[in-house]
């Protein structure tokens, strides 16, 4: 050749009169050796590396916990012209790290939206967590509005964002009546025109337009039904 | 006037040395020679002097200067919140019913404790600030060109684990500063399209701050991201050997006459 390199052997075992070659074949036993070597070093890897990976993100992504009701008080404890605090355990077995406030009332006739087919919820329970960045906001009595103290987000009488960094409005948590008790069950997520997402998402996860196609729901949240 | 001594038979004669044997060495020095010694021992079954030193003995650009000690600081704070962090890990739990308790009691009642944790806490921003500032010093020194992009690569990788580590390390108090900022910090995280949300599922251990967040951070802490960064400064620090290091900018290079007409 021009470049004085060796001319490149012939793919063939045949041409390169190797015993025990045949028409056809192409794998000499250096590649077939090289190639069982890599194959058994991959499956040996692969055999503790899968379970691990498997066992670090398996339950953390797909355990769906389930749905759990928490009696918090008899119908006449709520008004419907202001929030009355409650404290309610959201994740169990994990003391004060696991409890949450809520905020809960009556609902109004006029309060948008009106309830979806198939449920008649008769409380409305706010979440506490700010939906930029998941601080805990406090409800303000004298301007109806809920704050929250990290970045200034600004809530109004309905869990409506008025101002601030909130991409949300506030989570909400199903809310029924047994037993002469109002309880209530799983957090889910609204958007501005407060329709519901049964899947909840994490706070500064948009939910108009195209933010509910980015922010997918989680295998990991309770699921209702 | 010494008389000569009587002939001895020679039954009696000390033994004649057999041939080859050297000279008894006297025990002290023996002793100095203790250390050269174990060193060729080791050398003779290692050959390692060669490679030490290729990493020792190397030349140095003119106008070497103090900036260039950042990188070894780092690495310096870096083994600090190594050795202060594995005795922290003998005195912590990382369980959400008593992991506060046990970073009080090691304030509070341990030996040396409130030292030991704060050379961990202080030391952490120390490594975070010198990492930056000796990123800096390769940006405008402009030690990050040709030969030396992939250590760059490296670096901020190293750069990345490093903030990784801070954050991460900042939930093991358990306090409510720790607490809020792991909810901020993971949400933020949760931002990212598409897989944000799984990403912080995988942090937290779920959709909610749980019985296990505490310990994933912890093992992330302690076990994944020390890891990865000595690998990380092993493959930094086996290319800042074998490149070299830079020439400030503001020194010129010293071309021979023949270059320097060509230029002209």
């Amino acid at each position: 050749m021009a470049d004085g390199r060796k001319e490149p052997k012939s793919k063939y075992t045949l041409d390169r009169g190797m015993p025990g070659a045949f028409e056809g074949e192409t794998v000499t036993r250096r590649r077939f050796m090289t190639g069982t070597v890599h194959g058994a070093g991959a499956i040996a890897v692969s055999a503790f590396a899968l379970p691990a990976l498997g066992f670090a993100a398996g339950s953390a992504l797909f355990d769906r916990p389930p749905v759990e009701w928490e009696a918090i008080g008899a119908p006449e404890d709520f008004p419907d012209d202001t929030y009355i605090p409650r404290v309610i355990t959201e994740v169990s077995g994990i003391g004060q790290i696991g409890r949450t406030t809520i905020y809960v009332r009556s609902r109004n006739d006029d309060d948008p939206p009106p309830n979806p087919p198939g449920y008649d919820e008769q409380y409305i329970a706010i979440s506490t967590r700010c939906m930029h960045l998941g601080c805990p906001v406090r409800y303000i009595d004298a301007a109806k509005r809920f704050v929250c103290p990290c970045h200034g987000g600004v809530y109004n009488f309905l869990g409506g964002v008025d101002g601030g960094p909130p991409v949300r409005p506030l989570d909400r948590f199903y809310t029924r009546v047994t037993n002469g008790q109002v309880e209530v069950g799983p957090r889910y997520s609204v958007n501005s025109e407060f329709r519901r997402f049964p899947s909840y998402r994490d706070p500064a996860q948009d939910l108009d337009g195209i933010g509910q196609y980015l922010y997918p729901g989680r295998f990991s949240t309770p699921k209702m039904d | 006037m010494k008389l000569p001594l009587p002939p001895l038979p020679s039954a009696l004669k000390p033994p004649p040395k057999p041939p080859g044997e050297t000279e008894r060495v006297p025990p002290l020095e023996q002793a100095k020679e203790a250390g050269i010694a174990t060193a060729d021992w080791i050398d003779e079954r290692t050959s390692l002097s060669g490679p030490a030193r290729w990493v020792m003995f190397r030349k140095v650009p003119k106008g070497t200067n103090w900036f260039y000690t950042l990188g070894s600081a780092t690495l310096f704070a870096f083994l600090s919140q190594a050795v202060t962090g594995v005795f922290l890990a003998m005195y912590y739990d990382p369980s959400v019913t008593n992991a506060y308790e046990s970073a009080r009691h090691i304030t509070n009642d341990v030996f040396l404790g409130e030292f030991v944790r704060g050379m961990h806490k202080w030391g952490s921003t120390v490594m975070v600030i010198l990492i930056c500032l000796h990123m800096a010093r390769t940006f405008f020194f402009g030690a990050y060109k040709y030969p030396r992009e992939l250590n760059w690569v490296i670096g901020v990788v190293l750069l990345i684990l490093t903030f990784t580590m801070a954050f991460t390390g900042y939930l093991l108090p358990f306090d409510q500063r720790s607490y809020w900022a792991t909810i901020v910090g993971v949400n933020i995280n949760g931002t990212g399209p598409i897989a944000g949300p799984f990403l912080s599922d995988f942090l937290r251990g779920g959709a909610e701050f749980g019985s296990t967040t505490l310990s994933r951070f912890y093992a992330i802490h302690m076990l994944l991201l020390p890891g990865a960064i000595i690998a990380l400064i092993g493959a930094h620090l086996y290319l800042v050997t074998k490149l070299g290091t830079t020439a400030p900018p503001w020194l010129k290079a010293e071309g021979s006459d023949g270059l320097r007409d060509e230029q002209v």
